[in-house]
């Protein structure tokens, strides 16, 4: 039932005459306020669009949230309880940007794991690499082993 | 008849394909010459053929024959002409058949171009191309097929999505091809490579042309991609991060990667193992776009669910091409050894970094577009991934990228001094520094986006300047003017799409930090003030276009009293279509965009009007185009035209 509102309701927001994103019926009157608002819009999904934020999208619902989120801020909710707000009734799937909860570590954690084990594997490689095929000795820079051992020689 | 004749030519292409892909394989391996022979005039018949297919598909959009099934449902007698042929590949068959014609397009271009490679790799080459070739024909001829007849022809079409219906998108799609394709030909010079079992810097050389043609094409599909975004969807954004973007994001990331990592095959023999690994994930990649935007498997798992036959042979391809090419190396990279060595501190050092970051930052994007699916089939949560997180998780791997650029982009090969190579930029650090303070005081207190983004940019273009001097010696000032100018044309390229890339940073960042938007109710003849110009709406007249009606707007933009430009955004209703679209109308300007789109009619009389200026938003595509030029600059550099390739055997070192 839920997924065929869902598909109505797409198919309304295909059909309805192109309603624009952030109306000027919409906006706040206070600046500060509706600034916080915009901010927010660009984090939640549009649930009926395709990779959409609400702030962007023309679908009637993504009006509806953006109203209920600035109903909310003028209420005097903080940002985290507005958007909590809209979680609590429409899921995880409203936010953009995915919290780090559970499974989700994963996601945030991939690329700098990968980073990691990126450098470490070239650094690997190329150490073989060394092994494999001889460095020919340097004609100018000594090694720090090479300067000990310089040292040790001169001192003698 | 000639729609039958194209449907024709179609299966007699996958018959050549077939023969194509085995016979000079096999006598590559038996170094039978009469069997290596067979592929050349196989891959020209098969460019015969399929283009044959191509051109009768084409007249069937051209000529409105509503008896195909295509046809009725992508076309419409009275849409101009120029998109009743871009609609031959504005949908999923006939794009698929575009896919192929260029596919055979390459494999000609080998064929009539590859005059100098050696008979054994051609062969080997032009067969695993002609591998790629049998599995999509296939795909479309079972799964796809454009030249279905229809039993009860309608009077006429359900008309093109109007969203494609522009020049911009027209030409989007095959530059895109020609860019995924085009690394298809990467891949088979990889698989080549290892059933040869050797690469040398003569292979770099081979390969290098075809990684870059195929990357230039994929900048200028994805810049005209977003251009188009920018001017169509109605507000300006030009990067969503949608997974069909980042489709085609992926393959170019990593072309980018293989494209530098192919100069250290060709100009140290060093990297080798990894450069094949990175020709096939490049290609590898392409697939993987084919099937998230072809399966439908991202809008939603269920529509996946509900027709799954074409999402299942994609991935099958996929689980073939990359299952056996990753196998194939498996077995024989450890063969590859490494000529060059390099310390921690070189260019090949550098590069590798560059494949690092390009190859992690592609990684991220990949792991943030299949998220959604991952975390609703694994973990059963239904979760989105969008702008936010890739902004926030991917861009900290160009800003990396950013810095190490001019750095890298001058130290010398094999092993360098890093205090060395960092004096004769301390000229570029200092001007972006000052520049970057500079903006700083002036915007006063907004975000630091923007003195960051003309920071980096400045580094990078600054230190392409710096790179490009160095590059002219040492001398008199004319001295190193007039070596300048006969620089190889390599290194202009390199220059050149380096700069490109700090254009596009810089771009980025000033549209982000300092756009200005207004949204207002307008009232005919009442001015509105935006930034420093007026804005007056002074009438919305309804227009009757060839295929839809239109509410269009006249807006006029003065700044102190003196007018600047006149602008007409619409608002249209495809009446075929039945799907409403805005255009957005834009004064183009060198340091910024005023841009103007026009809403609905409100109840007392006034219009919805929505307007923004975009600073240096031309920027954007401006860079791209720089890093396509350099590209175009570097292909026809002297080395590629004379002798390319000439293979030196006293160097090369056999891998078995």
């Amino acid at each position: 039932m839920k997924r065929l509102l869902a598909a109505t309701a797409l198919a309304l927001s295909l059909l309805a005459p192109a309603a624009h994103a952030v109306q000027p019926d919409e906006i706040l009157p206070d600046p500060t306020l509706e600034a916080r608002a915009r901010a927010l819009s660009q984090n939640l999904r549009c649930l009926v669009c395709r990779n959409e934020n609400i702030d962007d999208s023309n679908a009637p619902l993504a009006r509806d949230l953006r109203i209920l989120l600035r109903e909310r801020l003028t209420a005097g909710d903080t940002d985290d309880q507005a958007v909590a707000y809209l979680v609590d009734r429409y899921g995880e799937y409203v936010l953009l940007k995915p919290t780090t909860h559970g499974a989700n570590l994963i996601l945030w954690i991939a690329g700098p794991a990968m980073l990691i084990a990126g450098i470490g594997i070239a650094v690997y490689a190329n150490s073989r690499r060394y092994r494999r095929v001889a460095l020919p000795p340097s004609p100018e820079v000594l090694s720090e082993q090479e300067k000990k051992r310089l040292d040790e020689l001169m001192q003698q | 008849m000639i729609v039958e004749l194209g449907h024709f030519a179609l299966i007699l292409a996958l018959v050549v394909a077939l023969v194509q892909s085995t016979i000079p394989l096999v006598g590559a391996h038996r170094r039978w010459s009469s069997w290596m022979a067979v592929a050349e005039p196989a891959a020209l018949i098969q460019l015969l053929l399929v283009g044959f297919a191509f051109a009768a598909l084409t007249w069937a959009f051209v000529t409105s024959d509503f008896s195909l099934k295509l046809v009725v449902e992508n076309s419409h007698t009275l849409k101009p002409m120029i998109y009743k042929i871009s609609g031959v590949w504005g949908n999923h068959e006939g794009s698929l058949l575009l896919w192929v014609l260029i596919l055979a397009l390459f494999g000609a271009a080998v064929t009539l171009f590859g005059g100098n490679l050696p008979t054994t790799l051609k062969a080997r080459v032009l067969s695993v191309q002609a591998m790629i070739g049998v599995a999509f024909l296939a795909f479309m001829i079972l799964t796809s097929n454009p030249f279905l007849r229809l039993a009860m022809p309608p009077m006429n079409g359900q008309d093109m999505n109007p969203l494609l219906q522009d020049p911009g998108l027209a030409f989007h799609p095959p530059f895109l091809y020609l860019g995924y394709v085009g690394l298809s030909m990467s891949f088979s010079f990889a698989v080549a490579a290892l059933l040869e079992g050797r690469v040398d810097a003569a292979w770099g050389r081979w390969v290098r042309p075809w990684t870059l043609a195929a990357w230039i094409f994929l900048t200028i599909g994805i810049a005209l991609g977003s251009w188009w975004a920018y001017y169509e969807l109605g507000w300006g954004g030009f990067w969503f991060w949608d997974p069909v973007e980042n489709a085609s994001f992926m393959p170019w990331l990593f072309a980018a990667a293989l494209l530098h990592s192919a100069i250290v095959v060709e100009k140290r023999e060093s990297l080798k193992s990894w450069t094949i690994l990175l020709a096939i994930l490049a290609f590898g990649f392409s697939l993987i776009g084919t099937f998230l935007v072809r399966s439908g498997v991202i809008t939603s798992v269920h529509a996946f669910a509900n027709d799954p036959q074409r999402g299942v042979f994609v991935l099958l391809i996929l689980a073939v091409f990359m299952g056996g090419a990753l196998t194939l190396f498996a077995a024989r990279a450890g063969a590859m050894e490494a000529k060059g060595i390099f310390s921690l501190v070189s260019r090949e050092s550098a590069l590798v970094a560059n494949n690092i970051l390009l190859s992690v930052s592609a990684f991220v994007v990949f792991v943030g577009t299949i998220w959604p699916l991952v975390a609703e089939m694994g973990f059963g949560r239904k979760l989105s991934v969008g702008a936010p997180f890739f902004n926030a998780a991917f861009t900290p791997f160009m800003i990396a990228l950013a810095l190490i650029l001019p750095i890298g982009a001058i130290l010398p090969w094999k092993r360098g001094n890093l205090r060395r190579a960092i004096l004769p930029l301390r000229g570029a650090l200092v001007l972006s520094l000052a520049l970057a303070v500079l903006i700083w005081s002036v915007q006063t207190g907004r975000s630091a986006l923007g003195p960051i983004g003309a920071l980096l940019a400045a580094w990078v273009i600054l230190g392409a300047l710096t790179d490009l001097w160095l590059r002219a010696g040492r001398g008199t000032i004319s001295d190193r003017l007039s070596r300048l100018t006969r620089l190889p044309r390599a290194d202009w390229g390199k220059a050149l799409s380096h700069a490109g890339f700090g254009t596009t940073i810089f771009a980025v960042a000033a549209i982000n930090a300092w756009a200005v938007e207004d949204i207002r109710v307008v009232k005919p003849g009442e001015p509105f003030a935006l930034g420093p110009y007026q804005v007056t709406l002074t009438g919305v007249d309804e227009i009757q276009g060839p295929n839809y009606t239109s509410h269009m707007a006249t807006m006029t933009i003065t700044k102190d009293g003196r007018e600047i430009a006149t602008l007409h955004p619409e608002k249209r209703s495809y009446t075929f279509a039945r799907m409403p679209t805005t255009e957005a109308a834009i004064d183009y300007g060198v340091t910024r965009d005023v841009y103007l789109v026009i809403g609905d009619q409100q109840e007392d009389g006034g219009w919805a009007v929505r307007s923004y200026i975009k600073p240096f938003a031309n920027w954007i595509w401006l860079g791209s185009l720089m890093m396509a030029g350099g590209g175009v600059l570097s292909l026809t550099d002297r080395r590629y035209r004379i002798a390319a390739g000439a293979r030196r055997p006293a160097n090369a070192v056999p891998a078995e």
